[in-house]
């Protein structure tokens, strides 16, 4: 089987008949059901019946990810809570998670969304599929294991982690495919020869790797160490989680499933639509979602858009790779981490403003994240148990948060790097 | 007879313990008694100064973290089973070390003890009829 669903190959009227038909009906429901959307579209002066065809898209409000937080946990929820069936979450500024929920028809799109691009990455009910996702509130486990049962696919719902014992299931379950972040594969490839075993050894044929920003140099390793192919998947749980765009065995860029989330490039800075083809901050509406159809989320990811149909014979919209960010989020193996997060800790434990810098790197084929504390008045005392006492207090506080083993250094003042009087907050070493 | 230690907090890397004490030599502050307390990454070096207020000043122009710490100095003998009986006393009144660190001229030691509460040790000691040395008399060793 080529395509999962015929909707993949649509031509381009077909496509935006169907678009169009859907955003008007999420339009009306959101006007109707959420108030954030209905103020939202009453200071913008339009309603409804103002958006007649899919073009008439750039006349919404924009979401942000902010009100996603100033309406935690529900409040943007475009339906009765005994209709959710679903809740993810990502973890937040301050503690506080965005949250999403999905209904059944979500989660049953979510999962033909899933399968499409199993499909497409030459996958099908008589593969074995290791789901190596963290199951829980992060949507990467359970999104890639109910769209690989959907396939029909036998799932392996080992989860993230544990890479003795991957490697083990690798060999012994007879696993073609795994579901990871591309830098937990090359981690387990590095484990394997490690361990005196030959990662090319085993069944596996296909890898889906997403969650974070990979380079086709990473892809060229990670396809020759275990001689497989490596699929790229992209989603966000805002959106729905992976599935929202996905590789074809031709690799030139990830098709977007627009029949459900349209895309859009803006200019970050003006929110003007970028020309076509342009690079820009990825922007994208749910037509189909029952539970949370946001409207024109910004996702900050910084790519451009081809309409080019695909020489796949797919129709949907591709993007590129996803170049940079249009904040200062950072993504360490797969989690997403705000410097605000991680500021608004130190502040805590220091109860002061030290300086700070945030040192990302890629060792072993994992990311790492360092956190250099300048030990100032107010957290350096004379004893070294309590500087012991601060960097660890400093790293659990992380750690419950974040989930993520961050490295606390405490270094000498003013050993941190000022620019124009603001210090530099982010060194990134990992190579783009 | 409480005595006004510096400590400083510097990075495990090649130079700064020399810069301190060019800064520190350079005005001509002297550097009665020492010691380096060192992790992985960072270490505190403790300082006896002929001028501590002095010393803060300048190392604080030249951005190191430093801060003032009360200790007190003991004199014991330089024999067999001297700081022995130091800590037989403060074994018995309770008192706990946080860290100490020793040096030695002829007949004498002089012991440099940092403990919660000095002022306790300080009883402790004297009421032991051990000597305790001022911070003058360390200046001058």
């Amino acid at each position: 089987m080529k395509y999962w669903q015929e909707e993949e190959t649509y031509s381009l009227e077909q496509k935006r008949a169907v678009q169009t038909e859907r955003l008007i009906k999420t339009v009306n429901r959101v006007y109707e059901n959420v108030p954030f959307y209905h103020e939202k579209m009453k200071e913008l002066g339009i309603e409804p019946g103002d958006i007649k065809s899919i073009d008439d898209l750039s006349k919404l409000p924009f979401t942000n990810k902010q009100d996603l937080r100033d309406h935690y946990p529900y409040g943007l929820f475009a339906v009765p809570m005994e209709e959710v069936v679903r809740i993810h979450a990502s973890s937040g500024t301050t503690g506080q998670p965005t949250v999403v929920g999905y209904t059944k028809n979500d989660i049953e799109m979510w999962q033909n969304m899933m399968a499409r691009c199993y499909t497409a990455y030459g996958l099908t009910k008589k593969d074995i599929i290791q789901v190596a996702y963290g199951y829980g509130l992060f949507t990467g486990g359970l999104g890639a294991h109910y769209g690989s049962e959907y396939l029909g696919a036998t799932t392996v719902p080992i989860s993230g982690g544990n890479t003795k014992k991957q490697i083990q299931l690798l060999q012994e379950f007879g696993s073609t495919a795994i579901a990871c972040t591309p830098s937990y594969a090359l981690y387990i490839g590095e484990s394997m020869k490690n361990m005196g075993i030959d990662p090319r050894s085993t069944n596996l044929r296909v890898g889906i790797f997403g969650a974070e920003p990979w380079t086709d140099e990473m892809r060229e390793t990670i396809e020759s160490t275990f001689g497989i192919e490596a699929m790229n998947i992209y989603g966000l749980s805002e959106i729905m989680g992976p599935g929202v765009a996905f590789d074809c065995q031709h690799k030139h860029g990830l098709h977007i499933n627009d029949d459900h989330f349209v895309p859009e490039i803006i200019n970050p800075d003006t929110t003007e639509l970028m020309p076509n083809g342009e690079e820009g901050e990825l922007v994208f509406t749910c037509i189909t979602k029952e539970a949370l159809p946001l409207l024109r989320y910004r996702t900050h990811d910084v790519t451009k858009l081809y309409t080019k149909p695909c020489a796949c014979g797919r129709t949907l919209t591709r993007m590129g790779r996803i170049t940079g960010r249009s904040d200062d989020m950072l993504i360490i193996r797969g989690v997403n981490v705000f410097p605000s997060q991680i500021e608004s800790i130190i502040l805590k434990v220091a109860e002061a403003a030290p300086h700070y810098v945030l040192i990302v790197d890629r060792i072993n084929n994992l990311d790492t994240l360092e956190v250099w504390v300048e030990a100032k008045e107010g957290l350096f005392t004379d004893a070294i148990k309590s500087l012991e006492r601060v960097e660890k207090h400093i790293t659990n506080e992380l750690f419950s948060l974040l989930g993520l083993h961050v490295r606390v250094r405490l270094v000498e003042p003013r050993t941190i790097e000022r620019s124009e009087g603001k210090a530099k907050r982010i060194i990134d070493k990992r190579q783009k | 007879m409480i005595i006004e230690q510096l400590s400083v907090f510097i990075e495990n890397k090649s130079g700064r313990l020399y810069e301190v004490m060019a800064i520190l030599g350079d005005a001509n502050i002297n550097v009665s008694a020492l010691s380096i307390a060192d992790t992985s990454d960072y270490g505190i070096v403790r300082l006896i100064l002929s001028d501590p207020g002095e010393g803060l000043k300048l190392l604080k122009e030249h951005d190191f973290s430093v801060q003032k710490t009360p200790v007190i100095c003991c004199k014991v003998p330089n024999t067999p089973g001297g700081l022995k009986k130091l800590l037989t006393y403060l074994t018995e009144d309770n008192i706990s070390i946080e860290y100490m660190y020793a040096f030695s001229v002829g007949d004498d030691a002089s012991i440099i003890l940092r403990t919660e509460d000095c002022q306790k040790a300080i009883e402790s000691l004297s009421h032991h009829k051990m000597e305790l040395m001022s911070a003058s008399q360390i200046y001058q060793i």
